[in-house]
């Protein structure tokens, strides 16, 4: 096999998986606030107008709705959209479209109608920006039955993952770690790592305490890995990587090893992706557990002002306080 | 005050856009208007040097905004350069009990409701999402999901309607609504919605829109292809194209719109057509997509400059005047500075405190563990 790498930024390898399935199949469009143009806020379409046209790479009217709703009647028509969507507080105008029609769709229609959706959502804080631009609303499309949720949490994956997003044929919400968006690595652009797009996975093998996480907590909870070796313990961490459906086999099997398990996301605790893990990890490795499943998430208030966002987020002493939680028992 | 019979009007036909209202030429000329100098024929000279004086002092909040920006005291910043006089001319217009719901950009007229300029900081700066008291000066909090305020505004006033605050005659008590937006949130559905409640209910609401020209780095014709002022025919209620760098006009027009809201005539749609001359915000480069000779043709209508050279024209203020201004600017901006600094970060654990009017204990319970979590570092400090 030739390989063909390249170092690349997160949002740089976004754009190339964007430009490469643009190649492949010409039914796919991107359409978003300022995609073309400038490129996107995040510049993650960089380019893309130039190249593919403003049939292709459209510049649309400021409205969430109305993106998400003229993408079902072009995916009716064959089309494949790829959404943008500015940033992640900035949905919600387009939610009742995906909830009740995005979602419903095949479902509805006996699978005689398909959608094949991508909606892309930078998301996540630790940007120092002002309100609504910093938020992780992954859990409320987790929730709903017909949508499916991945999130990439390094450039080899953005950039292959989002290419397998785009050529499934069920409407997937891609979730994007803005906080790392600038966060580089090799990318063999042509060889497909080989692991599924709901596939999770061991990102570091340890023996003491399992670490759940994804997106932007990978690296956080890989740091604090390094950490706490100093302390002789071994976490071993799970990028999940595929939020719905989950893919819990590996940390099955990997809490079955260690007893103690510690779920990580930035979002709000309540009803979070933590809740679904610990719930599923208790019902499947009961007799496994030496400790009640840890979570460390953000707190459950509004995301809060930029200048205090540090202590609302887990950082890497909070996971190693959550590890401390689990060893505890 | 003076009007120019013999001037023409540069009412934007010259340029291929369509006719607005003009009062003020953009060299300073005051030309007559068929039917809105009766509006403002009461404005003295003082009240001319009055919103001069609103427009120095605002753009001097924002431009040292954008400087505290740089310096890394703000996080961010959205500018408002360029549309001084739309946001002065109509916020001017406003009565003490008016209501005014405003975009993230409405700085100038939160300066005339009187809102301290260092606490619209906060919310630039990260340590607040909007710390003045929205009663106080009738000026709700910044909004910035694009749209949203403009059902806030229509509700608000469909109360003031239910109140009988509006429609008995009685010029201090009856109240009208101001909603702000810009060209980009006319798509919104929730602006659209808007239209439509403030029409079928005949609700004291002006919907004020900035057409800016821009939305981040969308030119207007991605968003419409009729003058945004034409869309209010189609909802029921009246609307028109002003002048929004010409501080005059749009005086001119909110107080016709804001009286006709006031006597229970119901609402209006105001396009101040104007141009964003700044970046979208401190974080955005406009190089990227629009050309440096649009900004050269709107800096020829500076709304500031337009306004000094009447008043100069007219005899109204002499150099002194000018000085005294850019004096109190220079004081004003050193103060902003200074309070802006020393703005505190809110403590971590506030967070917990008005997330619910009753807070329930499961959310104490998490406050108590974040206290006991930052503690313990208190602790390891204090053992070291
Ligand atoms: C619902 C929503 N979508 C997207 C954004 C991101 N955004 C912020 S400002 C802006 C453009 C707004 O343009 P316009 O309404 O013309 O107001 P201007 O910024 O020009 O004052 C966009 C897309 C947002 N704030 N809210
Ligand atoms: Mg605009």
């Amino acid at each position: 096999m030739t390989s063909n790498a390249s170092t690349l930024t997160l949002a740089k390898a976004l754009n190339a998986g964007l430009r490469r399935s643009m190649e492949n199949d010409p039914k796919v469009l991107m359409m978003g606030e300022d995609v073309g143009k400038l490129g996107g806020v995040f510049r993650v379409t960089d380019g893309l107008q130039k190249d593919f046209g403003e049939d292709r790479v459209i510049d649309t009217p400021l409205a969430e709705s109305g993106i998400i709703g003229t993408a079902v009647g072009l995916a009716l028509r064959g089309y494949r959209p790829v959404c943008e969507i500015q940033f992640d507080g900035f949905v919600f105008p387009g939610y009742d479209q995906l909830v009740t029609q995005v979602a419903k769709m095949h479902f509805r229609s006996g699978g005689r109608l398909r959608l094949p959706i991508v909606v892309r959502i930078p998301y996540g804080g630790g940007i120092g920006a002002v309100e609504h631009h910093s938020e992780s609303p992954e859990a409320y499309f987790a929730h709903t039955p017909g949508l499916k949720v991945v999130t990439c949490a390094n450039p080899i994956d953005a950039y292959w993952m989002l290419q397998d997003a785009i050529s499934a044929d069920d409407p997937i919400i891609f979730f994007e770690p803005k906080r790392r968006y600038y966060e580089k690595a090799e990318v063999d652009l042509d060889n497909h790592p080989g692991i599924g797009l709901h596939a999770s996975r061991v990102v570091r093998d340890g023996s003491d305490v399992t670490v759940a996480t994804y997106g932007p907590m990978v690296k956080t909870c890989l740091e604090a890995a390094v950490a706490a070796e100093d302390e002789e313990r071994s976490l071993e961490i799970i990028d999940l990587r595929t939020l719905s459906p989950l893919d819990l086999d590996p940390v099955y099997e990997s809490v079955r090893r260690t007893g103690r398990l510690v779920v990580v996301h930035e979002a709000q605790r309540t009803l979070g992706i933590g809740t679904e893990v610990a719930a599923r990890v208790t019902e499947e490795c009961f007799y496994s557990l030496e400790a009640p499943v840890v979570r460390v998430t953000g707190y459950d208030t509004p995301y809060p002002p930029a200048r205090i966002e540090d202590d609302y987020l887990p950082d890497l002493d909070r996971v190693l306080d959550g590890v401390d939680r689990a060893l505890a028992y | 005050m003076t009007v120019d019979t013999a001037a023409t009007s540069n009412r934007g036909a010259a340029d291929g856009e369509p006719e607005l209202v003009q009062l003020l030429t953009p060299e300073g000329q005051r030309i007559p208007h068929e039917r809105y100098d009766a509006l403002i024929d009461d404005i003295t000279a003082d009240e001319i040097r009055g919103f001069y004086r609103d427009l120095v002092l605002s753009r001097r909040i924002d431009s040292e905004a954008v400087s505290l920006q740089r310096q890394g005291e703000l996080g961010l910043w959205a500018s408002m350069l360029g549309q001084e006089a739309a946001q002065v001319g109509s916020s001017r217009a406003l009565r003490r009990q008016d209501h005014v719901f405003p975009t993230y950009r409405e700085h100038a007229v939160a300066w005339c409701r009187g809102v301290d300029p260092a606490q619209l900081l906060g919310l630039f700066r990260g340590v607040d999402q909007g710390s003045w008291d929205p009663a106080q000066n009738n000026f709700h909090l910044y909004t910035i999901v694009i749209g949203a305020q403009t059902l806030h505004a229509t509700g608000y006033a469909m109360g003031v309607q239910r109140d009988g605050a509006n429609g008995t005659g009685d010029p201090d008590r009856d109240a009208a609504v101001i909603a702000y937006f810009g060209d980009g949130a006319t798509s919104q559905g929730d602006v659209s919605e808007s239209f439509i409640w403030a029409s079928v209910n005949n609700a004291p609401v002006v919907f004020f829109c900035q057409n800016n020209q821009w939305a981040i780095s969308e030119p207007l014709e991605r968003q419409t292809r009729v003058p945004l002022y034409r869309r209010a025919h189609g909802f029921g209620f009246p609307g028109l194209r002003v002048d929004g760098n010409d501080v005059l006009a749009c005086l001119a027009v909110t107080r016709e719109a804001l009286q006709r809201a006031r006597d229970g005539e119901g609402p209006s749609l105001i396009e101040a057509f104007t141009y964003r001359m700044g970046a979208h915000t401190t974080t955005d480069d406009p190089t990227r997509y629009r050309l440096d000779t649009e900004l050269e043709h709107w800096r020829l209508k500076d709304p500031i400059e337009r306004v000094k050279a009447y008043m100069i024209r007219s005899e109204m203020a002499d150099q002194a005047f000018f000085e005294q201004i850019e004096a109190e600017a220079d004081d004003m901006a050193e103060r902003l500075r200074r309070e802006c600094r020393a703005l505190p970060d809110p403590a971590p654990d506030s967070i917990f405190d008005q997330v619910y009017v009753d807070t329930p204990p499961t959310l104490l319970a998490q406050r108590d563990e974040m206290v006991r979590y930052l503690d313990s570092f208190a602790d390891e400090e204090a053992s070291r």
